[in-house]
């Protein structure tokens, strides 16, 4: 298929430790086409970043296969490389070089000549508003200075896919919002976009499909219309309190309106279409049994109520 | 400005050697450039040791009375002290720069920065990273060499000269190259295996004794009264190179068969190298 451009399949990677085997990635399949900017959401350790490694020829997968644009990344990794763009969960730059410098030297090894690779530079410099930073040291950059300058510099081979591990974690709101736009416009104008995030805004507000993944295995796929309407338009409650909850989930089912119950340790959680109306009664269930009551939460429907009703447990972001 | 970022309409299409070769030569500029900008203290941390060593055993030590040339007068067949450490100073130089050349960078960019990432992202087999680390250290202990050279050459005490000899230049030249050459190789492993905390403990427990029992300051026939160390520094490289740079530059002096050394140094070489590389990228490649 043509306007297919990253495809996995039953991918694995088991990593070998001196503690054991640690399953990473356990059959994750999924497909992204071109043009479009895909997001891998998980919450910490689901296997994003070793996901993107395999798809980057850096991790080699124990089991399955992946493809970029057709290139087994595996068996064809130069053509990969040459197709892809990077930008690692990392600060990667090179400290010895000047922000022009690390986009020239990236020109330069992917095959660029140097009059090309420099040219290019100053293109995408005065693109990403870092022209006045082209002699700075790499040190000296701020958080989304330096992010700038790393997507900047995957793009200097004029990738097909580009790859970013979640690019936003660790910046302030404003400087996020601003990488989002950056994203949205190389969107507007055909790239395509792979990122991975475990903030579920970033991926509801950006990303025009998402593969929520946990446990190195996609849960679920698709725009987030479709996700949403996968665990049905439902809101839940969550109450946690200070002894088991256990007992009382019972009797939450048997109320009007739960549509769902289930508990979990010390929190219990209600899947209910009409919250406003059965919060009250919801609340006093637990003190009558003798359990005192410590959080409430209402989760609209969204990416946290997917996850939620997918996996069973909450979004720990 | 138009939509430069979208990917390229024609993707250049160059044979697949000549595309390794561009990869190759931009990864040693690379390299080139970082060490031009600290090519002052490069020189310094060169020159320092080898002046010093050649300043106390051909100067101080001689003036003082204290005959450290005439001790070595028997077996060194009547050679000033100099001349035996001259050969044996700039293989030190080799070995020492050629190994930390590629040593402590690539301990930071495998580690704590990661920097080394993006250049193995190139679209070359990764091993050719390795080939450049190893290539670029070897021009980094040939440096060192020709730095050391005229320094040792030049500072000595009265009667002290060295006398040494320039004529079998391509041998010099053949010695030369093959010692950067295993020295990077070396340096490439030693930078891939070691965690990197313990770069400082390299240094105390193997580069000091490497240089002590490297026959920098002794030809190795001159051991032959202590047999098990004659035997034991075997296993030190820098004793080949030293052994090596005797036979072309004082071959009056007692040194061991050129053949072997020659041999050792190649074998040695193609040996450190391969491990040096299967090394490399088994860090790069999970
Ligand atoms: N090199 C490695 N060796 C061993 N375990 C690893 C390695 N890299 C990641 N893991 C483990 O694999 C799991 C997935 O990690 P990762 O892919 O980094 O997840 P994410 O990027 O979604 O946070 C985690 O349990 C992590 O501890
Ligand atoms: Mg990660």
């Amino acid at each position: 298929m043509a306007d297919v451009a990253v495809e996995t399949s039953d991918l694995k990677k088991t990593y070998t430790t001196s503690s054991g085997a640690i399953e990473a990635v356990t059959g994750l399949s999924l497909e992204v086409r071109r043009g479009e900017l895909f997001g891998l959401l998980g919450p910490n350790g689901a296997g994003k970043s070793t996901t993107i490694g395999m798809l980057t020829t850096r991790i080699i997968p124990t089991g399955g296969t992946a493809s970029v644009g057709g290139a087994d990344v595996v068996r064809d990794p130069l053509t990969v490389k040459r197709r892809i763009g990077v930008v690692p969960q990392y600060n990667t730059l090179d400290r010895q070089l000047t922000v022009l410098e690390n986009l020239e030297f990236r020109g330069r090894y992917a095959g660029l000549s140097a009059r090309a690779a420099r040219q290019r530079a100053l293109d995408l410099l005065e693109l990403f508003s870092l022209g006045p930073r082209a002699g700075a040291k790499v040190t000296e950059m701020s958080g989304g200075q330096a992010q700038r300058v790393m997507i900047a510099r995957a793009l200097m081979h004029h990738p097909e896919v580009l790859f970013l591990d979640e690019p936003t974690s660790g910046l302030d709101p404003q400087t996020r919002v601003n990488l989002w736009d950056v994203l949205r416009q190389m969107r507007a104008e055909g790239s395509t976009i792979v990122l991975s995030t475990h903030y579920m805004e970033e991926a509801e507000s950006l990303c025009d499909r998402i593969a929520v993944i946990d446990h190195g295995t996609v849960l679920a796929c698709g725009e987030l219309a479709e996700l949403k309407s996968q665990s049905g338009p439902e809101t839940v409650l969550a109450l946690t309190y200070d002894g088991e909850a256990e007992k009382i989930v019972g009797q939450v089912r048997q109320m009007d309106g739960v549509l769902r119950a289930e508990a979990s340790g010390t929190s219990l959680r209600a899947f209910t279409r009409v919250p406003e109306s059965i919060l009250a009664a919801l609340v006093l269930v637990g003190p009558d049994a003798g359990l005192s009551l410590i959080d409430v939460r209402i989760v609209r429907p969204s990416l946290e109520t997917v996850f939620l009703t997918l996996t069973g447990r909450e979004y720990r972001e | 400005m138009t939509a430069t970022i979208a990917p390229a309409a024609t993707a250049r299409d160059t044979g697949a050697l000549r595309g390794y070769w561009r990869t190759f030569a931009a990864l040693l500029a690379r390299d080139l450039r970082v060490m031009r900008r600290h090519l002052l203290s490069f020189t310094a941390r060169t020159v320092v040791q080898p002046v010093l060593n050649i300043f106390v055993f051909a100067v101080v030590l001689p003036s003082i009375g204290f005959g450290a040339g005439q001790a070595f007068a028997a077996g060194g067949q009547g050679q000033s002290f100099a001349t035996i450490l001259v050969p044996g100073l700039v293989a030190s130089g080799i070995v020492i720069q050629g190994i930390f050349a590629v040593t402590t960078p690539l301990i930071m960019e495998l580690s704590y920065t990661r920097e080394i990432d993006d250049r193995v992202l190139a679209p070359v087999p990764v091993w050719t990273v390795g080939v450049e680390k190893i290539a670029f250290g070897a021009v980094q202990g040939l440096a060192a060499g020709l730095v050391v050279f005229p320094a040792v050459l030049l500072i000595h005490g009265p009667g002290e000269a060295p006398r040494v000899d320039f004529g079998n230049w391509p041998l010099l030249v053949a010695v030369l190259v093959l010692s950067s050459l295993l020295t990077s190789c070396l340096g490439l492993l030693i930078g891939t295996l070691l965690p990197p905390h313990q770069l400082s403990t390299v240094f105390a427990i193997f580069i000091v004794p490497m240089m002590m029992l490297g026959c920098v300051y002794y030809p190795w026939a001159t051991l032959e009264p202590i047999r098990w160390l004659q035997v034991g520094v075997l296993v030190n490289p820098l004793v080949y190179v030293s052994e090596a740079l005797r036979a072309a530059l004082t071959p009056t002096v007692p040194h061991m068969s050129l053949a072997a050394v020659l041999a050792v140094l190649a074998v040695g070489t193609l040996v450190t190298g391969g491990l040096a590389l299967w090394s490399f990228k088994r860090r790069l490649v999970g």
